[in-house]
This record gives C-alpha cells, sequence and structure tokens, in this order.
C-alpha cells in the first residue's frame, strides 16, 4: 500500500537524523583545535602550486617548506641576518667562483645523507624547463642555465655547467657574472637540498614530502589539512618547541579567526582587514603586527608614448606628494600598514640599506607642491589617470578608492584619478604582462631574501623580471652592476642606495606603504613571533 | 512512461553540450590563468609556456573543448593546478556537499511542508500570522548575515556549536550549516505549502472524503496533502541543484570544503578544467533532478500521464 511506504520513508529519515544528532553531542572534536599533547593548531590556505622547493612561490606552500626544510643558510627570525645552517663555509675570492662546504652529519627524515649530491640534484632539477618549475629563474646567475632553461625550444644540456661536485660534501659554483651578495640568497627555499626519493618515486614524494628540517609531515590531506610532528632525530640547532603542527585550511580568513576567538585554534597568521578594529579587545598582547619584508608601489606604463615623456618625472614625483599615506595607514589600514620612506623595507635594518630618509620630501604629503610639480610635468596624461587593481582578494579597492581621493582633493580636480578594478589576479597579471595597463597600477613585492639586492634589481633593472612598468635608466643599472661587483658588504649596500636615489629622483614607481605581517594566538601557546617574511617561527612555539 | 523517460534523456543532450561549452567560454574569455600562477611577478616566458602546453591552453579554444569532452567521456576531468587530478577533488568535495545538502533538504521537508500545512489549516489564525511574518523576515534577510549572525552567536558566545566545520564534515557538524542554507527555500516552501492547501481544502474531492466519514488525519495527509504538494515538490527539486551549487556564501561562512569552495578556488584562480569540470556534474544533477520531479507527479496525481 502507498501510504505505508510512505510513512516507513518518514519514519527512517526521521531516524538517520536523530541518530546524526546524537552521536553529535557526545563529540568534543578530534578535529577541534585543542587537540592531542603539544600540538599546535594553525590557519593555512590550500597551496597554489604542487609543493616542491623550486615550484613554490607563494606564502602557504612556503610555511610548509619553512618546517620541513634547512638548506645552507638560515635567515636569522629576528634579524634577518643570513647566517650558516647546512653551510660549513662558502668561499670566493672574485664573486664569482665560490666553493661550498656541506657539513657532515646531516641526514633527511628517511635516514638518507644530506651530500653536496643532494644539492646540485635539486638545483638542476629546479633549474630545468621540462620539470615546470614556477621558480627556475633563481638559478638564472649560474653558469649553464640557459642550456637547461632556453628562452624558446628544448633544453640541450640536463645540468648546469657552472655547477660540479668536488668531494662528498662539496661543491663548487661559478656564476655568469659577479654577484657579492649571493651566499645570502641561498636561504631562499628554492635551494634546499632533496632526497634522492624525491627523482625515484616523485608522485609518492609529492603527495607526502620528505625534507631535512625540524618537522616531519605525519600526514597530508590535500586542500583540508596537514599534520607534522617533531622530529625527534633532528641534527639542527633549531630543534622543535612543540610536539607538531596541524595546518587547517580555511575557506575564509575570518572563520578562521572566529574559530581562535571560539578557542578552536592556537594561531591565526593572517588576521582579515575587517576584524582589525576589534583584535585588541578580542586577544590584547596576544595580536602580532610587525612589519614584514613586502612593499606596494603603484607602477607606470612606461610602455605607452603617453606616460613616458622627458619632463615626466616631475608629474610622478607631484602623485607621490598628493598621496596622503599616513592618513590611508590609519583609516582604512588601522596602521597594519606604515608610510614608505624609501624602495626597500625596514626589516633590513639601516645596515641593510633600508633608509627613513632616503625619499625624503618626494614622499611627504604637500598639496600645494604636488599641484605645481603635476602642472609643471605637463599634467595627467589624457585629463584622468586610471589606477589599475584586482578586485577578487585583498582590500585593494579600499586603498585605491583612497588614493584616488588624496590625488583629486590634492589637484582640486574631481577627475584627475579613477580607480579601475579587474576582475580576477590572473586576468590583471595578464594584462600586465602584455603590456596593456591604461595607466599607472598597483604593484606589490614581497622579497626572497632580506636584501636590498631584491628590492631593487628584479623590480627596477632594465628588462628585469618583475620590472612590469618597464622602466629604465642607464645610470641605475649601472650602480647596480657595481654594487653586485662589490665584495665589501657595507659598500654594495651604499651603491645600491645611490642606484635607489636616481630612481628617487626619476620616480620609476610610487612607494606607498610597507606591510606588517599580523598574527594572533590563543592561551594555550606562548613565544609565538613573525620572521622577516611574516610567517610564524613556528618550531618556537611552546605550548602550554 | 519508457518513451517519456527516453525523449526526456535525450533532450538532455543538447542541454549538456550547450551548457558545459558555455562555461568553457565563459571561463577562457576572462584570460591567461597561467599569468596568476607565478605571484605578483611575471611567470618566465619559457616556464609559462611550458605551463601552457602542459594544461593544453597552448591550443585554439575549440580545439581545448573538443579534446576536454573527449576527456571527460572517458572519465578524465583534468589536472588542477596544485598537481591534483579534478575527479579527486570532486571526490573530496561533492559526498561534503551532497551531506549539506540531504541536511538542507530534510529540514526543508519537515519543517516546511508542516509549518506550511498548519498555517493552510488555520488561515487567520495567530499560527498563521506570526509564522507568516517569521517567514517574510527570513526571506528578507541574506544568508551570509543569517550564516555569520549563527555563528557568531551559537558558535563564539554560546559554545553550543564548533563555528568551523572540520574537514571530514559529518552530519551532526553540518545540522547548523544545513539548517542556514536551507532558511530561504524553507520559508519558500511553507509559503508555497501553506497556498496550495488553504486553495484545495475547499475543493470538492476533500468534502467527499470529509462527508464519508474519514478520520481527520487521513483526509489530510491522503486527500488534501497530496494534491497540493505538486508545486512544492517541483520547488524542491529544482532546489537540489540550486542548493549544490550555491553553497558557496554557506561554505565559506562555516569552513565547509565542498563544491561551492572548489567552485570558488577554481574561479578565482581560473583554473578551467576545475571550475568546468564542476559545473558539468552540477548540470547533470540539475538535469536528472528535475526528470525526477516530472517523474514523481504521476505517482502524487494519477491523473498525470505520460505518453
Amino acid at each position: 500500500m502507498r501510504g505505508a511506504t510512505h510513512a516507513k520513508w518518514a519514519a527512517l529519515a526521521t531516524a538517520v537524523a536523530l541518530a546524526a544528532t546524537a552521536c553529535g553531542g557526545g563529540d568534543d572534536g578530534g578535529g577541534g583545535g585543542g587537540g592531542a599533547e603539544g600540538i599546535v593548531s594553525s590557519s593555512w590556505g590550500d597551496p597554489q602550486n604542487p609543493l616542491e622547493p623550486a615550484n613554490t612561490n607563494e606564502v602557504q606552500g612556503g610555511k610548509v617548506l619553512s618546517m620541513i626544510f634547512r638548506g645552507l643558510k638560515q635567515y636569522d627570525p629576528k634579524t634577518g641576518a643570513a647566517n650558516n645552517m647546512l653551510a660549513e663555509k662558502i668561499d670566493t675570492t672574485d664573486s664569482t667562483n665560490f666553493t661550498i662546504t656541506v657539513k657532515d652529519g646531516w641526514t633527511f627524515s628517511n635516514g638518507e645523507q644530506v651530500t653536496a649530491k643532494s644539492f646540485v640534484d635539486a638545483w638542476n632539477y629546479g633549474a630545468n624547463l621540462k620539470n615546470n618549475q614556477r621558480n627556475a629563474f633563481f638559478f638564472g646567475q649560474i653558469e649553464g642555465y640557459d642550456q637547461v632553461h632556453p628562452e624558446s625550444g628544448e633544453p640541450t644540456a640536463q645540468t648546469m655547467s657552472g655547477l660540479k661536485v668536488t668531494g662528498p660534501q662539496t661543491f663548487t659554483v661559478k656564476l655568469t657574472q659577479k654577484f657579492s651578495t649571493w651566499p645570502d640568497t641561498l636561504g631562499y627555499a628554492a635551494f634546499s637540498p632533496l632526497p634522492q626519493a624525491f627523482f625515484t618515486d616523485h608522485a609518492a614524494w609529492v603527495s607526502k614530502p620528505v625534507g631535512n628540517g625540524p618537522y616531519t609531515i605525519q600526514s597530508y590531506a590535500k586542500g583540508s589539512q596537514m599534520e607534522l610532528v617533531k622530529w625527534a632525530d633532528y641534527p639542527g640547532p633549531d630543534k622543535a618547541q612543540n610536539g607538531g603542527v596541524t595546518l587547517k585550511v580555511y575557506t575564509d580568513n575570518n572563520t578562521a579567526y572566529t574559530d581562535l576567538t571560539a578557542g578552536n585554534l592556537d594561531l591565526v597568521d593572517d588576521v582579515p582587514a575587517s576584524q582589525l578594529k576589534n583584535v585588541k579587545a578580542d586577544l590584547g598582547d596576544r595580536y602580532i603586527n610587525q612589519p614584514a619584508g613586502i612593499i606596494q608601489t603603484l607602477a607606470f606604463p612606461f610602455y605607452d608614448p603617453a606616460w613616458n615623456k622627458p619632463g615626466q618625472e616631475k608629474l610622478r614625483t607631484g602623485l607621490s606628494m598628493a598621496i596622503d599615506r599616513k592618513q590611508i595607514t590609519e583609516t582604512i589600514f588601522q596602521n597594519t600598514r606604515t608610510p614608505a620612506t624609501d624602495w626597500t623595507s625596514p626589516v633590513l635594518g639601516e645596515a641593510g640599506g633600508f633608509s627613513s630618509t632616503l625619499c625624503g620630501d618626494s614622499c611627504k604629503y604637500d598639496a600645494a607642491e604636488a599641484k605645481k610639480l603635476v602642472a609643471e610635468g605637463g599634467g595627467i596624461p589624457g585629463g584622468t589617470m586610471k589606477i589599475s587593481y584586482n578586485a577578487d582578494t585583498g582590500s585593494h579597492k579600499e586603498w585605491v578608492d583612497a588614493v584616488c581621493n588624496s590625488i583629486n582633493k590634492a589637484l582640486g580636480n574631481t577627475k584627475a584619478c579613477v580607480g579601475n578594478p579587474i576582475g580576477t589576479f590572473a586576468d590583471f597579471r595578464n594584462q600586465i604582462t602584455q603590456s596593456k595597463m591604461p595607466g599607472p597600477f598597483r604593484a606589490g613585492w614581497q622579497m626572497d631574501y632580506p636584501l636590498i639586492q631584491n628590492f631593487l634589481q628584479p623590480l627596477y633593472y632594465t628588462g628585469a623580471s618583475s620590472n612590469d612598468g618597464k622602466w629604465t635608466n642607464a645610470q641605475f643599472d649601472q650602480l647596480v652592476n657595481q654594487a653586485n661587483a662589490e665584495t665589501d658588504q657595507a659598500k654594495a649596500v651604499q651603491t645600491f642606495q645611490q642606484a635607489e636615489e636616481v630612481l628617487r629622483d626619476q620616480m620609476g614607481a610610487i612607494p606607498l606603504w610597507y606591510q606588517n605581517g599580523s598574527a594572533g594566538y590563543s592561551e594555550r601557546v606562548s613565544n609565538v613571533t613573525l620572521n622577516p617574511f611574516s610567517v610564524p617561527v613556528y618550531e618556537q612555539i611552546k605550548v602550554s | 512512461m519508457g518513451r517519456y523517460v527516453i525523449r526526456r534523456l535525450l533532450q538532455m543532450i543538447p542541454v549538456f553540450f550547450g551548457a558545459t561549452l558555455l562555461i568553457f567560454l565563459m571561463v577562457n574569455v576572462m584570460g591567461d590563468p597561467i599569468a596568476g600562477l607565478c605571484g605578483d611577478r611575471a611567470c618566465d616566458p619559457a616556464t609559462a609556456a611550458q605551463l601552457r602546453k602542459e594544461f593544453g591552453l597552448d591550443k585554439p579554444v575549440w580545439q581545448q573543448y573538443l579534446t576536454y569532452m573527449g576527456n571527460v567521456f572517458t572519465g578524465d576531468f583534468g589536472t588542477a593546478f596544485n598537481g591534483q587530478p579534478v575527479t579527486e577533488l570532486m571526490s573530496t568535495a561533492f559526498p561534503v556537499t551532497i551531506r549539506l545538502t540531504i541536511v538542507a533538504i530534510f529540514f526543508e521537508i519537515v519543517i516546511g511542508i508542516t509549518l506550511g500545512v498548519l498555517t493552510g489549516l488555520k488561515r487567520g489564525h495567530p499560527v498563521d500570522t506570526s509564522v507568516l511574518l517569521l517567514t517574510l523576515v527570513v526571506l528578507s534577510i541574506p544568508t551570509f548575515v543569517t550564516g555569520l549572525l549563527v555563528q557568531l552567536l551559537l558558535g563564539v558566545e554560546w559554545g553550543w556549536i564548533k563555528p568551523a566545520v572540520s574537514p571530514e564534515a559529518p552530519f551532526n557538524e553540518l545540522i547548523v550549516p544545513g539548517l542556514v542554507l536551507a532558511s530561504v527555500s524553507l520559508a519558500y516552501v511553507t509559503r508555497l505549502t501553506r497556498t496550495s492547501i488553504a486553495e484545495n481544502k475547499r475543493a470538492d474531492y476533500v468534502r467527499t472524503a470529509v462527508a464519508k466519514g474519514l478520520p481527520r488525519r487521513r483526509v489530510i495527509t491522503r486527500h488534501l496533502l497530496r494534491n497540493s504538494l505538486i508545486p512544492v515538490v517541483t520547488f524542491i527539486g529544482a532546489d537540489v541543484g540550486a542548493l549544490m551549487g550555491g553553497a558557496i556564501v554557506t561554505e565559506r561562512i562555516f569552513n565547509i570544503h565542498g563544491v561551492g569552495y572548489q567552485l570558488y578556488q577554481g574561479i578565482v584562480r581560473q583554473n578551467t578544467q576545475t571550475v568546468v569540470g564542476f559545473v558539468t556534474v552540477l548540470v547533470l544533477v540539475f538535469l536528472i533532478a528535475n526528470l525526477l520531479v516530472d517523474l514523481l507527479y504521476a505517482v502524487l496525481d494519477p491523473r498525470i500521464r505520460y505518453a
């Protein structure tokens, strides 16, 4: 009978629902934040690319690499100084040929020795075009890179001629040109050593990476969670102070923050903009807000004849002076940004090349002077300039509108500046690489390693990889070359600053503000700090 | 009946191809996805070309579409940018979203129809007025407001639930998100049922049933409700697809790693393979749900015959 069947179904559904709710009552959360003894739970985002040292260029994948890998150098979490880690010594007499000795006694967590070969094989793999590594260009200074990674066509060699294993623990590197601070770049994750297992069973390695750092990966559910545990036999000096770290992927950083305030999560390393107003009340001194090696600038399309006329440096300087950086960083960013005073970052320190005076008046708000300089520089091309940004992530719309407001107010012209949102980041990057920007556009730079070179050369050197505005200046290029050839580090920094002065006089890009790393943590954990890359120093976190 | 089903299944083919082609073109119009893969710096041209080749993006769009459709029929939905096969993403995302949808539909049916019958039978009664008012409130508040509010109150202030759902997403953790997801549809179901019941209450067959001396419960469930459910079933059927595809907001708020989250990631990263793959499956769900609804009509009202 049909009626009876209906009733049966309804009863069944109710029973299922009741069962589901009932088993919910007693569960107090293996999946929750509390969890096992000494384990820190931390928010995470889904890494965009496969997890390989030379293939990871964003911060989410970088977090994992910082836990499971140690390279030749390690950046000091506080000062950013590049200290030897696996490197016994790195010798050079001419800043071109380097002899590297790898410390004895280090192993990967699978027991394999870390030898000179572990590095040379890893670097050759990273540079080879066939392996599609996003960070291949990091090996671009090594001799023979052209053969394994030609601009077009197939590679003509499998290994770089500039890399030679000379002993079990020693190898030599030959660069194509002088680069005195090159050893300091070796703390970047792309230069990590790789075990043989990586090459013999690549698929298995990628699904559960094996490294030589203070943690090992216990389980990895792609897109949702990674459990890392302390590696008891880790031979390095920076052993983990906790039992492990569980990285949990959150769909939204707001949810992660809510979970932190509800006591289900220990660490959030990206406090959402919308919560900045409450964060002091919610967390008190468990909120960290400190400078990171990130600077935001406005770049100009120098490939567009309208924006590349002689005398327009006055226009650009005028625009820079029309932006009230202080007000915008206070009201829109709640002081999680610091007005820029040069083109580097405070994390470098004065000795590393940061200057609080280099930009000087050109970066100070002065409406009258701005109006005068813009007029002397020939005015804004076409009468209205569009500042392009991607509208899908971050709070770019808010600050671009504020910058335009500030410019319009200073120039006394409501049509001087408008925002130009572009739907997705991919499309934004696409238009940049195709040199199609209709006017100034937002540019962000997160340092790869704490060197002044990294803030200038990739961004403003003629033809450099991230010189998106295609700015070019012979004097700047020459000073950069000179600085790279300088064997004395202090002199090198000084020469880089001279180059930066050229950049300032031409206003090749308008520096806006330095970005801070922001994090919050629960009462369960202590000793939480962010390194200069705004990544938490996981191994130092203590669990009470 | 059999011929009707076959005809309907055949009709699905052009709809299926049209929908996937549209999605394919829409994602492609957004530009070159490789440009976004290297972060705030340009990919070096050689690597970019290599990646384009790997994901088949160097070919004309029509050719990409043909290859893609060819692969789909062998069960290969391509690879996401992080190296995971899209089928693997689906196998983790769909079960979660299906569970969430089941919870939501369950609430729609149980709460929605109960309230609808109650108010439909007692029109003008205070119960009717208050339920009407309540559904109006629910309808006028956007889901993300309800979601965030519920999360804040139940999750943070009172601590009854966890604000974020764990990756495994068991049924018990999905009750509150499911209720939030169902809220708007639930209000519609209530109102639809109420109107339908109120209309049919005065129908001849109900009067006859009452006159025959049938018990009140039997009159309501077997005669009144069954005939009143046709518009409601139509709505709920269409809602299955809408809930699965439209869960983006709810899934984001409650940290549910389901279809909505994967779709959002795919769109932001402009990952054609992910977006087209998930939408293809959603289109199929939509079509099948609609077919089932049409077939259910005959069960509810025997006068409806399929030729």
